[in-house]
């Protein structure tokens, strides 16, 4: 930014320049007269032709595309329009987050996709960041077992084509978990009794809400509100007093507590659905399947290499003097990571990290390779394929990836704005 | 301090005591790994978790890896193989599938005899990279070989005639000679636009019919030695055929042999193996207390049944009076898979010859044609006018009749319809001779059709050429995204924005998909291209923010100084600030480069045939249906080593960089 | 010929903008080659061997529209294409015609603009499920999770059998059927459906094949064909009348091995004698000469002799006759009159 202003006006002095010596002779300028020259002559208004030509062009190439579209459209007899978006889907999609049947419009089966991408995304975002990091700090550690396995780690998970992981990574949890049926008949038990982790999915137990829920969402509410009043009433106090007060614990309690109490008192409104083995599998649970797992795991684990390196720059750029001065002020060492080296650490890794971010979201595009069903699986492909709209629903597809990306970014730079070194 | 000793101390040693020996836990290994691997707790458990994972990968890896198999024509044969030797159920690796495919995974459908033009490319690609990229050890006049590279690598992997290369470098001739008269006349700034109108010209109007007049030119002074080298080549060919196949015949004589002696050496083993199974597994149900086939069983409860059953299998095998028969089998295997290769080898010189033949035949029959196609096309030309003429002229400007409005007259139709039926076919005759021509008069390498690209090439040849025709656009989109200028300024915002914010596999689809609807109707140029083009402007977003870094890092003072010397925007960026921010910049691009070679996997997805592609294709034949892991590890270990080598330079160079800065 | 040079290809076709689209017929003649979509792999009905030569049931009529056309089996550049690009690639001019186990449909017929040249092979989605599963018929699937290939009609028959059946299901879609088919055996879903065909040839690959049972219901129509661009009815009728040439000489006992004798001159059977070129001039009819046929049953024999080669039961896959034996025999493929 700096950079700009300073060339900017650079750029002016140099225009100036010309007018500066006709001065020094003491002439009058010459009367002002436009000639038509000047147009590309004089950098005043030579910055206006070019940006005049550049539009002329760039109007001139759209128009060109957008005719002949419009005429390749006509040769095939085809229009444009979305209607098919309202006309029944057809196909059935497995992972909804949303009600759905093959009876729905393309409409819903593309929003069902698009909730999903959403899924893969967010989760596989928050894992690849725990990964990146825990791999990070370990690539650092004296441990020398430790250091290189995680060396292989990251270097085999940079340099293959992430397409060959999601295939297999899928394959692997595919073949080393167990047959469902294996646990209707007793050979395999399930995790604490109720978690089964099998080759199609895992079924968890299903949380079920009863009438008197809604007032346990509202005191879980209340306390997370309560907690950032917390925080903020703790910060003031030792911005004033320079007192510290136990911030962690008490959140903790308050995250927990009144849930809890408030869970009893109401008489236990949300009970769990077990999942029980069935004909061919589980009957009841919350199944998440194999293709989000592998999914899931295989953009966790290509990104989390990415980000294992970004934090290991991020901790290397630090240099010792910092820690060393936090320590001489008689910091102790969680205070030193968490005042002193996490602040500057951030500000390097996070905006690589932003645009890690957004590469896992456009990668999660590779579900199709599982047969996870995300905007690009229905939206992208069955309903183009059905319909044989591929223009507008390429449009439709690609302007959704475009609105997500913008809004990460958009997000994630408002937080690094807030972890940025302040300028003053 | 030695003075208070002597006053105090009565007595100094006066020789040094022998070093003894440090305790055992502060030395050599156990000291290394105490140090290094149980300083703490907390790295102790790191240290047993770590062992506890490698044994567990190794256990799982190794003896696939161990018990594996390098000879054998089908999935099924190594599953025999693997019965056979009395190897554990699935056995190990199935290799032979590399071994006869590993050529296809690598080049594609590219011919044979022709591997030598690809191998070439990739060498002389990295003659014209080394100047880049090792600026310090290589002479600065290869930079114009660097330069003439990327023109000369298409017409290497391509073919075609010699001229061809040579008429587009000269566009950039033509482009530096409008450059130069344009600003002697109007000034640097007209003088570039007009360079780049000339350029552009130049290859959209001049080289194509320059290159069809040298075409035709050197075809009329040949012809007579085409047709009779094309006659000769024709009588030839049957006779190589004739001499190819009666070496197959020989083989596969041989292969039928070999066959009954394999069949004879496995039935004693087999019948062995099936004995032996079939009892283990009835004696597992009996000791259960079962009835296999009444009672119901879990699954898990048959596949230990089968594990006991294998087991005994595979001891079956290891009895006396096998061990010789398993000899003779594996020795036919291993001939039959020989002979598998070699009769693959000969049925690809018949391919190739075959292929030869019809070119060859084909380009007799077009050459005959050609005197009566360009008489026709006489003919067609007289009429053209007199048709067009006929045509009401309201409706001339109509390509398809089809589409002529519905209120026009009938006969007004028809005669546009006629018309345009007599240029329809004109347009067909002229393509037919001038591809006559082409055919005839090429001097040059013999042209491969892009859909024979395939394999590790076809990764090779998306990535390089997206990143080298990726770098002029990506440095115009940073420097636009630096610019004052509003439009263009924000222009190459939105560009690189979007480009970046969607993934490649929604360009790709798009380039499969939709490019055709944007192109004016009736153009057609094949799938790689298309992916080419997508793939630039995808990588030209990427290697603009790149280098849009290496402008950012460069020192203001650098700006400064080129605008002290009074240099204009052209020069400063030319001669002051592109070569130094570029040259930071190379880290960075080649990354990119890696992560596109990596991403170029996904042309799968819309039917082109890379590494995975090729994958699913082998997986498809039957001899091979079913393999799986085989071909992923070999996929995954080529992209490996390429990535891995590049990522290391790149490092290496960033370290020599930030040295250099200091 | 002109797509050879990669810079010239950008501005040739630059320049061809704007030309008008000729018939499919003379663009073929003058291209020399047959641009034939078949699919990126398909056990028995295509897939590239060892060398790059495409072999299979589908490639098989490619080769012998091309011997019609252009008199040389080996004149065809096969474009391999997905379930997802096929149309695309047809429609786009991409490819002459379209040789990919494609099931003839109404909507696309009609809406996706396309017009098919006939059935090659009539098919219909069934469904392998592993024995030790103990189900006997697709009925008592309710529950089951079933692998699908996407991209395909697959995916609406399955849709709608379970819903009319009022059954439950988890849908698990895949891209490629070698990769359904490893999943399948990978155990990550109870059964797998595509068409009947490619379930025989898939479980004819397996390790243990008597381990899985392919269930007696079919669920679906799947005629599938070869099929072209709307609008050109002479290349249409083109395409058609060769793979009717190849289930007539079948029918009429034409082989490859006796082609060259029975064409060298009329025989007593006017239909053969029509259909080979020595009685009459159908060829000139559709703007080929009269030996048309003759080449495009020499190029891979006639119908059954690549059925055999192929897919058949002599073949790795095993595929019965069935639905696709001529009517005489039982079956429904049934040539029309070369009158």
């Amino acid at each position: 930014m700096q950079q700009d202003n300073l060339r900017r006006t650079g750029g002016r002095h140099n225009g100036d320049q010309g007018e500066t010596s006709k001065m020094s002779v003491m002439t009058d300028p010459p009367p002002e007269r436009f000639r038509l020259s000047q147009l590309i002559y004089d950098s005043r208004y030579r910055s206006l032709t070019i940006q005049v030509v550049a539009m002329v062009l760039l109007v001139l190439a759209l128009s060109w595309l957008v005719s002949n579209t419009i005429q390749n459209l006509a040769a095939l007899g085809k229009d444009f329009n979305f209607g098919f978006l309202t006309q029944s889907a057809g196909y059935d999609i497995n992972q909804r987050l949303i009600p759905y049947d093959n009876q729905m419009s393309h409409g819903r089966a593309a929003l069902v996709g698009i909730l999903n991408t959403i899924l893969v995304a967010f989760l596989g975002c928050v894992t690849a960041t725990i990964i990146g990091t825990i791999a990070g700090v370990l690539r650092l550690s004296k441990n020398w077992i430790v250091g290189r396995l995680m060396t292989v780690y990251v270097e085999a998970f940079r340099n293959v084509p992430l397409l060959l992981w999601i295939i297999l990574i899928f394959a692997i949890v595919n073949e080393s978990m167990p047959h469902p049926r294996d646990f209707g008949s007793g050979d395999v038990p399930m995790v604490f009794g109720s978690i089964a982790i099998t080759r199609q999915g895992t079924w968890i137990p299903a949380p079920v809400f009863e009438n008197l829920s809604g007032a346990l969402f509202i005191v879980f509410a209340a306390s997370l509100v309560a907690i950032a009043l917390y925080r903020r009433w703790a910060r003031k106090r030792q911005e004033a007093t320079g007192q510290i007060s136990p911030v962690f614990w008490v959140s903790l309690g308050l995250f927990v507590l009144p849930t809890v109490i408030a869970y009893f008192l109401l008489g236990m409104p949300v009970s769990l659905d077990y999942p029980e083995p069935g004909r061919f599998r589980f009957d009841g649970g919350l199944l998440i399947r194999n293709s989000l797992i592998a999914l899931w795991l295989a953009l966790s684990l290509y990104t989390g290499a990415f980000i294992a390196e970004i934090v290991r720059g991020g901790i290397l750029a630090i240099s010792k003097g910092q820690s060393e001065a936090a320590y001489a002020l008689g910091l102790r060492p969680n205070r030193t990571m968490n005042l002193v080296i996490l602040p500057q650490a951030m500000r390097v890794i996070v905006p690589p990290l932003i645009s890690q971010f957004l590469n896992l979201t456009k990668n999660s595009s590779l579900a199709i390779a599982v047969g996870y069903m995300d905007a690009r699986a229905t939206l992208g492909g069955i309903t183009i394929n059905q319909t044989g709209r591929e223009l507008e629903g390429m449009l439709l597809l690609g302007l959704f990836y475009l609105v997500l990306s913008l809004v990460i970014s958009a997000v994630m730079n408002v937080y690094n704005n807030r972890v940025k070194l302040k300028e003053r | 301090m030695s003075d208070t000793h002597a006053q105090t101390v009565p007595f100094v040693r006066e020789s040094m005591l022998p070093e003894q020996e440090p305790p055992l836990t502060e030395k050599g290994v156990v000291k290394w790994i105490r140090e290094n691997m149980l300083s703490s707790w907390l790295n102790v458990i790191l240290t047993i978790l770590s062992v506890i994972v490698i044994y567990l990968v190794l256990a799982e890896i190794l003896p696939w890896f161990l018990n594996s198999v390098w000879d054998a024509r089908s999935l099924s044969e190594c599953r025999e193989v693997f019965l056979v030797i009395g190897s554990p159920e699935g056995g190990g690796a199935c290799w032979a599938v590399l071994q006869e495919r590993w050529v296809q995974l690598i080049y594609g459908f590219y011919p044979s005899d022709l591997y030598w033009r690809p191998n070439l490319a990739l060498i002389l690609f990295f003659v014209a990279v080394a100047p880049v990229l090792y600026a310090d050890r290589f002479p600065s006049w290869m930079l114009w070989f660097t330069a003439i590279y990327p023109f000369f690598m298409p017409w290497l992997l391509w073919g075609g005639a010699f001229w061809v290369p040579i008429l587009v470098i000269a566009g950039l001739a033509v482009g530096y000679l409008a450059f130069v008269i344009g600003s002697r006349l109007a000034g640097p700034l007209l003088g570039g636009l007009l360079a780049i109108a000339a350029a552009v010209l130049w290859w959209l109007f001049a080289v194509p019919a320059l290159n069809d007049g040298i075409h035709r030119i050197v075809a009329e002074a040949r012809m007579d030695t085409v047709i009779a080298e094309t006659e000769e080549d024709l009588a030839e060919i049957p006779v190589q055929i004739d001499e190819l196949e009666a070496r197959r015949a020989v083989l596969i004589e041989e292969v039928e042999a070999l066959e009954a002696v394999k069949a004879e050496a496995f039935a004693p083993i087999s019948e062995a193996v099936e004995a032996a199974r079939e009892s283990a597994i009835a004696a597992f149900y009996e000791e259960a207390g079962l009835d296999p086939e009444t009672d119901e069983i879990s699954r898990r409860m048959r596949e230990e049944a089968r594990e006991a059953g294998t087991h005994a299998a595979v001891m079956a095998t290891r009895t006396g009076e096998r061990i010789e028969a398993r000899e003779r089998f594996l020795a036919a295997v291993d001939r039959l898979t020989e002979l598998r290769l070699e009769i693959g080898e000969i049925n690809g010189d018949l391919n190739l010859l075959s292929d030869a033949r019809s070119q060859a035949s084909n380009l007799l029959t077009s050459i005959r044609r050609l005197e009566e196609q360009q008489d026709r096309i006489g003919v067609l030309q007289g009429q053209a006018a007199g048709l067009r003429s006929e045509v009401p002229e309201d409706l001339r400007h109509i390509i398809d009749p089809q589409f002529a409005p519905a209120d026009a007259p009938s006969e007004g139709v028809a005669a546009l319809r006629t018309y345009r039926e007599a240029q329809a076919e004109l347009d067909t005759l002229n393509n037919a001779v001038e591809d006559t021509y082409k055919a005839a008069g090429s001097i040059g390498l013999r042209p491969v059709e892009s859909r024979d690209f395939g394999g590790f090439m076809l990764a090779l040849i998306i990535g390089l050429s997206g990143i080298i025709l990726s770098l002029p656009l990506g440095i115009l989109l940073a420097l636009g995204r630096q610019s004052d200028l509003f439009i263009i300024n924000k222009v190459s915002v939105a560009f690189i924005e979007i480009i970046r914010g969607v993934p490649l596999i929604v360009w790709l689809f798009t380039a499969q998909l939709l490019l055709n609807y944007f192109l004016p109707p009736g153009t057609n140029f094949d799938l790689l291209l298309r992916v080419i083009i997508m793939v630039t402007l995808f990588a030209s977003a990427y290697i603009a923010e790149v280098v849009r870094g290496g402008l950012a890092a460069l020192p203001t003072g650098q700006y400064e100084a080129a605008d002290a010397l009074g240099l204009d925007y052209g020069k400063s960026m030319r001669l002051v600030v592109l070569p130094q921010a570029l040259k930071i910049s190379i880290p960075g691009i080649v990354n990119t480069f890696i992560g596109l070679f990596k991403d170029t996997t996904l042309v799968v997805f819309i039917g082109l045939l890379d590494p995975i592609g090729l994958s699913n294709t082998i997986r498809a034949s039957t001899e091979w249906n079913g393999i799986y892991w085989e071909l992923f590890v070999f996929i995954g270990l080529l992209f490996f080593i390429c990535c891995f080598s590049m990522g290391r330079y790149s490092l290496s160079l960033e370290k020599k960089l930030t040295r250099e800065h200091r | 010929m002109k797509k050879s040079v990669f810079l010239g290809a950008l501005t040739v076709a630059g320049l061809a903008a704007g030309a008008s689209a000729a018939a499919t017929l003379d663009d073929v003649k003058a291209r020399g080659t047959l641009n034939c979509g078949v699919s990126t792999g398909l056990t028995g009905f295509s897939a590239p061997d060892a060398n790059g030569v495409w072999q299979g049931f589908d490639v098989a009529f490619c080769r012998a529209l091309a011997a019609a056309v252009l008199g040389d089996p080996n004149a065809v550049e096969f474009v391999p294409t997905t379930g997802q690009t096929r149309f695309t690639a047809l429609s786009s001019n991409e490819i002459d015609v379209l040789a990919r186990n494609t099931t003839w449909t109404f909507s696309r017929d009609n809406d996706l603009k396309f017009e098919f040249a006939g059935v090659n092979y009539y098919d219909g989605q069934g469904f392998i499920v592993p024995r030790e599963l103990g189900v006997a018929s697709a009925m008592e699937l309710d529950g089951a999770t079933v692998c699908i290939q996407t991209g395909t009609t697959t995916e609406l028959n399955l849709a709608d059998f379970f819903r009319v059946n009022d059954m439950e299901y988890e849908p698990v879609p895949i891209e490629t059927n070698a990769e359904a088919q490893q999943q399948y055996l990978a155990g990550a879903c109870d059964a797998y459906t595509t068409d009947a065909s490619g379930l025989a040839a898939t479980r004819a690959t397996f390790e243990n094949p008597e381990d899985h049972v392919i269930l007696p219901e079919i669920i679906s129509k799947e005629p599938l064909g070869p099929l072209v661009r709307h609008g050109d009815p002479e290349w249409g009728d083109i395409v058609r009348w060769t793979l009717q040439a190849l289930i007539a000489a079948e029918e009429y006992g034409v082989t490859s091995a006796n082609i060259e004798q029975m064409a060298s001159e009329a025989g007593d059977n006017a239909e053969v004698n029509r259909l080979l070129g020595t009685e009459g001039e159908l060829g000139a009819m559709i703007g080929l000469d009269s030996d048309w046929a003759q080449r495009a049953i020499a190029a891979g024999g006639n119908y059954g002799e690549i059925f055999e080669n192929n897919i058949g039961e002599s073949s790795p896959v095993g595929l019965a006759r069935g639905l696709n034996a001529q009517y005489s025999n039982g079956g429904l493929i049934y040539a029309l009159p070369f009158r």
